[in-house]
C-alpha cells in the first residue's frame, strides 16, 4: 500500500516536473499516467501491491471530484444570469459528442470486422 | 451554559480543516448510499448528489467556499495520484488498444472537434456571451487542461471548472440511454465515447460498469486532453473569424 502510493506520487511528480520544464500545456498527472503506462509495458504489468492500491483509489474516483464541484457556490450570479444558454449548450453538446464518437468508432470497427482485417 | 459552549465548538470547528474534510466524506457516503439504493441508476449520480448536499450546507451555515476547501483539499489532492493510477486499467487493455489504434485515433479526432465546435455553435445560437463561449469550448476535457485552455482563449477559467464538472455529470448520467438508442453494446466503444465527452467523471462511471469501459474511458480522457490543449487555442479563433466574417 505505502510502496504503491509512493510509486504513484513519484510518477505524478515526474509528470509535473516534465510539464514545467518543457512548458507543456498538459497537466503533470496526465504525463505521469503516460509514464506509468510506459513502465508497465516495459516491466510486463503491475505488481500485486500497485494493482490493489490503484483499484482501491479508482473505486471511488467520483469522490475526488466533489470538492471542485462544490465550487459552483462561487458562481451563483453568473449562473443566475446565463443559466439557460449554459445549460442547453452543455446538455446538447455533451449528447452530440457522445453520439458522434461512439457512432464513428462503432462504424470503423464494424467495417474492419466485415473486411476481415484483424481482431476487434 | 450550553449555548456559549456550542458557539465555542462551532468557532473551533469552522476554523479547522477537519470539518470540511469530514463533511465531504459524509456527503459522499450519503450520496453513494442513495446511488446504491437507486440501483446504481446513472441519473442518481453520486457527484451531483454530494455537491448538492454540500452546497446546501455551505449556504445554510454561510461558510465561505475557501474555508470549506481548506479541509476538502486533502480529498482534491488525491485526484493527481488517481489519474496516474488510471495507467493500470489501461495496461490491462493494451492488446485490444493496439489492435484498435487506427479507429481509436479517428474517433478521437471526430469526438474532440465535435465537443468544442458543438459547444461553440449551440452557445452562440443561444446567445451566450463571448466570455461564456470561450469558457464552454474546452468543457469536455479534464479540469486543469480545460482551465488553461479557457484562459488562453479569453474565457473565465473558474467558470470553466464548473462547466467541466456539469459536463462530466451530464455525460455520466445520460450516456447509457444514448448507447441503448444507438444499439452500441461494446464496452470499449461505450467507454471511449464517455471518456471523450465527459473526462474523469465519465471515467469514474465507466469504471463502475466494467474495467474495460473504464480503461477505454481513461485513454480517451488522456488523449482528448492532450489534443484539446494542443489544438483548441489555434482552431477556435480561426473558426470564430470564419463565422463572423
Amino acid at each position: 500500500m505505502l510502496a504503491a502510493l509512493t510509486t504513484l506520487l513519484v510518477f505524478q511528480l515526474l509528470g509535473e516536473v516534465i510539464a514545467r520544464a518543457l512548458a507543456w500545456p498538459v497537466p503533470g498527472p496526465v504525463i505521469g499516467m503516460a509514464l506509468m503506462f510506459a513502465m508497465l509495458v516495459m516491466r510486463g504489468g503491475p505488481g500485486e501491491d500497485l494493482r490493489h492500491t490503484s483499484t482501491t483509489l479508482l473505486q471511488h474516483l467520483s469522490l475526488l471530484f466533489v470538492p471542485a464541484g462544490t465550487g459552483i457556490v462561487l458562481y451563483g450570479d453568473r449562473l443566475a444570469a446565463e443559466w439557460q444558454p449554459l445549460l442547453i449548450t452543455v446538455v446538447g453538446s455533451t449528447a452530440i459528442t457522445i453520439v458522434v464518437t461512439a457512432w464513428v468508432l462503432q462504424r470503423l470497427l464494424r467495417r474492419r470486422t466485415q473486411s476481415g482485417q484483424g481482431p476487434t | 451554559m450550553i449555548a456559549p459552549r456550542l458557539n465555542e465548538i462551532w468557532v473551533y470547528l469552522s476554523a479547522s480543516p477537519l470539518l470540511g474534510l469530514t463533511l465531504t466524506l459524509v456527503a459522499y457516503q450519503a450520496a453513494y448510499w442513495l446511488h446504491r439504493r437507486a440501483g446504481f441508476h446513472p441519473l442518481a449520480n453520486p457527484v451531483m448528489l454530494a455537491v448538492a448536499m454540500l452546497v446546501a450546507v455551505l449556504l445554510l451555515t454561510s461558510t465561505p467556499y475557501q474555508r470549506y476547501f481548506e479541509g476538502a483539499q486533502f480529498v482534491h489532492f488525491l485526484l493527481g495520484p488517481a489519474t496516474v493510477a488510471l495507467a493500470i486499467p489501461l495496461y490491462a487493455q493494451w492488446p485490444r488498444l493496439k489492435a484498435m489504434a487506427g479507429p481509436l485515433l479517428i474517433a478521437l479526432l471526430a469526438g474532440s472537434l465535435t465537443a468544442a465546435l458543438s459547444a461553440y455553435t449551440i452557445g452562440s445560437l443561444m446567445g451566450a456571451s463571448h466570455e461564456s463561449l470561450m469558457s464552454l469550448a474546452p468543457k469536455s476535457v479534464t479540469t486543469p487542461i480545460a482551465m488553461a485552455v479557457a484562459e488562453r482563449l479569453g474565457g473565465l477559467p473558474s467558470l470553466t471548472a464548473v462547466l467541466v464538472i456539469a459536463t462530466g455529470i451530464l455525460g455520466a448520467a445520460s450516456a447509457r440511454y444514448l448507447f441503448n438508442w444507438l444499439r452500441i453494446e461494446d464496452h470499449a466503444v461505450r467507454g471511449f465515447a464517455i471518456g471523450i465527452a465527459s473526462h474523469g467523471i465519465g471515467t469514474a462511471r465507466a469504471l463502475q460498469v466494467s474495467e474495460q469501459a473504464g480503461a477505454f474511458a481513461a485513454l480517451a480522457m488522456g488523449l482528448n486532453g492532450l489534443l484539446t490543449a494542443l489544438s483548441l487555442p489555434w482552431i477556435l479563433p480561426w473558426v470564430e473569424r470564419l463565422l463572423n466574417r
